[in-house]
């Protein structure tokens, strides 16, 4: 369920190559870190969404307010919506306003202008990214700024559960975190992803604990057993004279950053599922050499019909949701609908194995909920 | 062009192949053992997670020096002679460069642990002071990518395991011993099933630490100090004979 909502973080690191995707944590933006295009401007100030507008800074000294903790003053616009910022950062390079290696300028170096002892600061407060650029990248924070970009980082999408107990629809498999869906919408917020795993991980537990002393062990069907392991061995029988499954994982990482990546479109998404369909083909003749034992290229022979699925699964409902909703954009439909409000995108198995996408009432929010948020507003 | 020597085999035995990569700009170890893995030995065993010297998870020796594998660039290492790669020695050898480390946790599990004194208010919260806090700071810095353990001579060498707990425990100990709200005593572990004793304080675990920790100085050393000031003090001696040890 919701396969469609994959978050990207906004920043990443985008150079050297190999470090390519590394997270750069938003303490950066929180600490008074700012984004600026090749022009030196400071671009997130450009593009305010009209329901943010009354909680987010028009100017850079209220913005640094914030960051210092100033009760008083609204957030910098670095720290919008992680989609937001994310698609703003794309827009900047897309523009040829990018920085030399395909990102923006992230610079929290620009503080010394407004404290004492900054370098220390920047130091004490953000030590682990100052050591990751000085000792993968030979930047110093402190005095330069850091080249960032857009990286995959969590999947909201995913296992459909019910809300009380944390099973699945299979009865006993009950599932929590970042491979259950639901909790976090369209688009996950900034630290929930732990107090998710806290609560609802000692629900899914104590659930799972009380469903295996009510019910017996279910009966093993043998033939599946023997079916099963006959697949996971089949890439050994190739040997490694078929194809390298490490070369058809990073075609995939490719092809769906390129097709079903931050901005997309029906034309990309539904040229994704052919490209599925041919690496699906070469996923039958992929071959490994060695032994069983802790063999990585094995172990990718294994993960690729898995992410084969949910690469499917999330072009499928991508192409089901026809608008722009949290970390789902569509270039060719980018507004939000309301009717695509009222419903989540299912994705299941179908009798001959096919997935089979449908559309999911959402139902009505309880009204100690609907209190809750009527307070809030 | 880089050349490579990997070693690569089982607990029954190995050897070093010889491998070359393809070297670009900003490159570390870990990225060339991901390409020869790629393009030349598919089934070659490395472990490996975060490539950010975050999960101590690719631990190896290069050119004979416990290292992270993605925290050490191609361009800090001799260009013009082949790489060494080979797994830690002080832990059994699973395959190629992947090790079994859970001797580790094992140990950790028998490291009293952390027991708070009762709360300092009556809302069950405590009050400590930030000089206290930053003192053990530091040992929470670890890791646990166990290069510590490896280049110990007490585990390396002389294979003390069940004697010695090794730099990274001592680190761990010490991080509760000093905690500001920490009660337990831990000495007379320390001096008689732990080993401390055995280290003497070459620094060596100080050296490869990648998180820089300064385990020697800041961690064995005073705990050596309290072992010594409980168990070898002639005045506390002299009390002891007429008040039992505990």
């Amino acid at each position: 369920m919701d396969m469609e909502f994959v978050q990207f973080h906004p920043t990443g690191m985008v150079w050297p190559p190999s470090v390519r995707g590394i997270l750069v944590t938003e303490g950066v933006r929180g600490e008074g870190g700012v984004l600026r295009n090749q022009l030196g401007r400071r671009f997130m100030f450009d593009d305010i969404p009209e329901a943010y507008k009354r909680q987010t800074a028009d100017n850079e000294d209220e913005g640094w307010l914030y960051t210092q903790g100033d009760k008083n003053a609204r957030r910098p616009p670095e720290l919008l919506t992680r989609d937001h910022v994310a698609r703003c950062i794309v827009r900047e390079i897309k523009q040829g306003r990018g920085s030399p290696h395909g990102g923006v300028y992230l610079d929290i170096a620009w503080i010394k202008e407004r404290v004492p002892h900054a370098a220390e600061l920047i130091k004490k407060k953000l030590p682990s990214m100052y050591h990751q650029f000085k000792q993968l990248a030979d930047i110093d924070i402190t005095k330069e700024p850091m080249e960032v970009g857009p990286t995959t980082h969590y999947v909201m999408g995913g296992v459909r559960v019910d809300g009380d107990t944390q099973m699945s629809s299979v009865p006993g498999m009950f599932a929590a975190g970042e491979c259950a869906a639901g909790l976090h919408g369209a688009n996950r917020l900034g630290g929930n992803s732990l107090s998710d795993l806290l609560v609802f991980g000692k629900r899914a537990g104590a659930h799972a604990a009380v469903f295996a002393k009510t019910h017996d062990a279910g009966r093993v069907n043998p033939s599946q057993v023997e079916e099963a392991a006959r697949s996971a061995l089949a890439p050994f029988e190739r040997g490694d004279t078929g194809e390298s499954p490490y070369q058809v994982q990073m075609e995939l990482q490719e092809h769906m950053q390129d097709l079903v990546g931050i901005v997309r479109t029906e034309i990309e998404m539904a040229r994704a599922l052919d490209v599925l369909a041919d690496l699906r083909q070469r996923t039958a003749r992929v071959g490994v050499g060695g032994n069983r034992e802790y063999n990585n290229g094995w172990h990718t022979a294994l993960d690729l019909p898995n992410l084969l699925t949910v690469s499917e699964a999330v072009a499928r409902a991508g192409l089901e949701r026809r608008e722009s909703r949290g970390a789902h954009f569509r270039e060719d439909c980018p507004e939000k609908v309301d009717l695509f409000g009222r419903f989540n995108v299912v994705v299941r198995k179908g009798r001959d194995g096919e997935m089979v996408i449908s559309r999911q009432p959402i139902p009505e929010m309880p009204p100690q909920l609907k209190r809750v948020v009527e307070e809030n507003k | 062009m880089a050349m490579f020597r990997i070693w690569r085999g089982s607990a029954a035995g190995g050897e070093f192949h010889d491998y070359t990569a393809e070297i670009s700009e900003g490159m570390v170890v870990l990225d060339a053992i991901h390409q020869i893995q790629a393009l030349h030995a598919n089934d070659l065993a490395v472990r490996w997670n975060c490539k950010a010297g975050k999960c101590g998870s690719c631990s190896a020796e290069i050119n004979g020096s416990p290292r992270l594998m993605c925290m050490t660039r191609m361009n800090a290492l001799p260009a013009d002679e082949p790489i060494t790669v080979e797994p830690m020695k002080s832990f059994p050898l699973i395959k190629d460069l992947v090790t079994d480390v859970s001797w580790n946790f094992r140990v950790k599990k028998a490291i009293k642990p952390f027991k708070p004194r009762p709360p300092d208010a009556a809302d069950g919260t405590w009050r400590m002071a930030q000089q206290d806090i930053d003192r053990v700071q530091e040992f929470r810095k670890c890791i646990e990518c166990f290069l510590c353990q490896d280049v110990c001579h007490v585990l390396r060498e002389h294979h003390l395991h069940e004697e010695f707990i090794g730099p990274r425990f001592f680190v761990h100990a010490a991080a509760l011993e000093m905690h500001p709200l920490d009660v337990e005593n831990r000495t007379a572990d320390l001096k008689k099933t732990q080993g401390i004793g055995y280290c003497n304080i070459t620094k060596c675990c100080t050296n490869v630490c990648p998180e820089s920790i300064t385990i020697t100085d800041n961690a064995i050393i005073p705990l050596k100090e309290r072992v010594v000031d409980e168990f070898y003090d002639p005045i506390k001696k002299l009390l002891r004979v007429f008040r039992p040890a505990r």
